[in-house]
């Protein structure tokens, strides 16, 4: 399963109700209206649909007079869910109260005008205390504000088939030291296992943000080659780190075979099939996939497999020669944010703060297979509980990056996706399609705010 | 007198109103929601709107910078290169010779045989484009309908990856023949048959005939025909977008695609309105070239 939610809600005020109103209510409140939740609904996900449900029907309990239109976008690729959202967005008359906001999109949302910040409806709201720091900031924009409430994180690793790799001679636990040692232990399973596809990297703009993220930047950010220079403040040019990370998707797809077939691999269905197909039928030795991909196999969701980890192991990706610290991870995750078009921002967060209270974060964090954003539901017991994927990805924290939360990110991963696709089908080489993203990414944020990788 | 005076005088501005009064709720509705939309689009074409991130709050004037970048952006000249191959092969070439052959083998057969082969032709031309596109995909799709077929005598195909482009050029002369071909068959039904004859008496063998005669005849059809497919052909997304959705890579990423892509996949909504002016003028070009191909004609003939 794939994390995508998105709470749009666009509340059309319509008619003011009548009602039994606590006096401790805000003053928008009373009135009573509808408020509009725009999420995102994918491939038989049904942990979000149910957040999202049951956080209105406490809501209308809650807030007597008030209703909420549960707004969902069908879509399985996530990036036709980000261009529904925006265009939404676009008119006050479609414009969502609540929405399912991916925090990478936060900052060039903000830049658009369509996200309100919630500073003031934070600082009254007490379960505000029990979000972690680092999740108190996953919603921060580029002004210091914060635009959206963390519904959890997430990191990315290596999932491997014990049996598959046992069989190709390759030691289990399985701990690969570089990249080296992935490509070999996937050549390996080629030699050894016809029937077997070795290994599943995203790429292409099939995947969207999942081929920049899970694929491409599990590499980039093991290399010295990052997007974005922090210190700078500047882009940073694609180098020798950035090649090194293509060629990659040259070894796999255009040149060794080690993929899944290139015309899977380009469909926007490829995570459904890995994660419900491939990985429980055995097909599939490794995959650079989501702290969230367990999730799938629990008893409620799409493809119910309790037994997973008798078959499948969990490990960190490897930088691309055991540099750094060793591992690499990517960290991202999803926020509830209130839309600036919004006529009742307040009853907006209200919603937010029912539908991410503790015992819905928990329900979500569970069945979502996400990493808690709450201090208090990284300690529930049931939380706890969950054992060896949520244990493995969230021991991956330490070493994880977050993407360049700047306006310029979106479409220079757009690029990312379309280039990593030249590369799987052959039609361009790891050099070429280097030069293509250089000329993009000057085009795009500006030759000053450009620097030379580093050497 | 005095009622032959208001008479005239009511004569001079009836004739505006005439027309004008009950063409108005239509005169209205195109400038509301035809010319509207176009003017607006030639608007956002020089201005930075976007749909994410600054260009989206406050779209600024840019001038002809998108399309200077448009010169200079190498996908966009593929694309319209293989728009042009699309266009050519699949249109002016496959369409139009395809339906004006079966619309000549079907004169003089027998209504039931016509009445068969049409219900083939134009099925495939009613069917909505996104099903058509789907039922291409299924039997293109490597492991698909044909590729089953093909295993029984040991060979196999996968020209969805391999062979985009004929891929898509095929499906869409499937579908669109149909149109030609009832365009020829009126066409054909309303020549003079006294000159057919008179051909014939005179010794003219098929070929000649269909040269001299037909053809020339039949020149108006042509055109109009001609004119038609091209323009549906050149803004084709939905058949393609179905069966390769533009790739592999960008091997079969006609205009149309390219468009959507820079519009709303890569959120540039000012650059993907410039890209469709330009095809605009790639459609009339293909028109004024048409138009003079029958005034040079008419000249010869």
């Amino acid at each position: 399963m794939r994390r995508r939610v998105r709470l749009s809600a666009v509340a059309a005020v319509t008619a003011a109700v009548g009602g039994v109103v606590p006096a401790a209510l805000p003053a928008s409140a009373a009135s009573g209206g509808t408020i509009k939740v725009v999420y995102q609904v994918q491939g038989g996900d049904p942990a979000l649909t149910n957040l999202v449900k049951t956080a209105a029907a406490e809501f209308a309990k809650q807030y007597p007079g008030w209703t909420v239109n549960l707004s969902p976008i069908t879509s399985p690729a996530e990036n036709d869910y980000y261009t529904k959202l925006d265009l939404m967005n676009q008119s006050s008359s479609t414009a969502p109260d609540v929405m399912y906001e991916d925090t990478f999109l936060v900052n060039s949302d903000v830049a658009a005008g369509y996200l309100a910040p919630l500073n003031q409806y934070l600082s009254k709201w007490s379960g505000w205390k029990s979000f972690s720091p680092a999740a108190q900031a996953a919603g921060k924009g580029a002004n210091g504000d914060i635009y959206g409430v963390s519904m959890g994180t997430d990191t990315r690793g290596l999932i491997y088939n014990k049996q598959i790799l046992a069989k190709a001679g390759i030691p289990v636990p399985w701990h690969p030291k570089t990249w080296a040692d992935v490509i070999k232990a996937a050549a390996a399973i080629k030699a050894k296992e016809p029937g077997v596809y070795p290994i599943n990297v995203y790429g292409g703009t099939g995947e969207g943000e999942g081929s920049t993220m899970q694929g491409f930047e599990m590499f980039l950010y093991g290399t010295n080659n990052w997007l974005f220079d922090s210190k700078t403040a500047k882009w940073e040019k694609a180098g020798a780190g950035f090649q090194a990370a293509l060629t990659q998707y040259q070894t796999i797809y255009a040149k060794q075979n080690l993929g899944v077939p290139v015309q899977t691999a380009l469909g926007s269905q490829t995570w459904q099939v890995v994660q419900q197909s491939y990985l429980p039928a055995g097909k599939l030795g490794i995959d650079l996939d989501g702290s969230w991909v367990p999730g799938t196999w629990l008893p409620t969701g799409p493809k119910p497999w309790p037994t997973w980890t008798k078959t499948l192991g969990i490990t960190a990706m490897p930088t691309q020669n055991g540099q750094g610290p060793g591992h690499v991870s990517m960290s991202g995750g999803w926020l509830m944010s209130v839309g600036s078009k919004s006529k009742n921002k307040q009853m907006a967060f209200n919603y937010i703060t029912i539908a991410l209270n503790m015992k819905n974060s928990l329900y979500y964090d569970i069945n979502a297979s996400q990493i808690a954003a709450r201090t208090d539901v990284a300690n529930a017991p049931s939380y706890k509980a969950q054992g060896y994927g949520a244990a493995t990805f969230s021991s991956f924290v330490p070493f994880t990056h977050f993407r360049p939360a700047f306006a310029a990110y979106p479409k220079l991963s757009t690029e990312i996706q379309l280039i990593t696709g030249q590369v799987m089908t052959g039609q361009k080489t790891p050099a070429q399609a280097v030069a293509e993203y250089n000329q993009y990414l000057v085009q795009t944020v500006g030759a000053k705010n450009v620097e030379n990788a580093p050497a | 007198m005095l009622i032959t005076a208001t008479g005239r005088r009511r004569k001079s501005t009836v004739p505006v109103m005439r027309w004008l009064a009950p063409l108005s709720p239509a005169l209205l509705i195109m400038l509301l929601f035809f010319a509207g939309p176009v003017l607006w689009s030639v608007y956002i074409a020089f201005t930075n709107k976007a749909l994410t991130g600054v260009g989206a709050q406050h779209a600024k004037w840019v001038g002809f910078s998108n399309f200077v970048h448009l010169l200079s952006d190498p996908l966009f000249v593929h694309s319209l290169l293989l728009t042009v191959l699309f266009v050519l092969g699949s249109a002016v070439v496959g369409q139009n010779t395809l339906g004006f052959l079966i619309a000549l083998l079907e004169r003089g057969k027998s209504r039931f045989f016509v009445a068969t082969l049409n219900t083939f032709i134009i099925g495939a031309w009613v069917m909505p484009e996104i099903v058509a596109g789907f039922t291409w995909y299924a039997y293109l799709y490597q492991g698909g309908v044909l590729d089953t077929w093909l295993s029984h005598i040991g060979l196999s195909q996968d020209w969805l990856y391999t062979a985009p482009m004929l891929a898509v050029i095929i499906a869409n002369i499937w579908r669109g023949t149909a149109f030609s071909m009832l365009v020829y068959s009126a066409g054909l039904s309303d020549l003079p048959g006294e000159l057919l004859e008179a051909a014939q008496v005179d010794g003219a063998n098929q070929l000649s005939m269909l040269r001299r005669v037909i053809i020339p005849l039949m020149r108006r059809s042509i055109v109009t025909n001609l004119m038609l497919i091209t323009l549906q052909t050149l803004g084709d997304f939905t058949l393609i977008f179905v069966m390769t959705a533009g790739g592999p890579g960008e091997a079969s990423q006609t205009t149309p695609l390219y468009i959507y892509q820079q519009a709303l996949q890569l959120y540039n909504i000012s650059y993907g309105t410039a890209i469709s002016l330009v095809l605009l003028l790639v459609g009339a070009a293909f028109s004024i070239v048409y138009m003079k191909m029958v005034k040079v004609q008419e000249e010869v003939a």
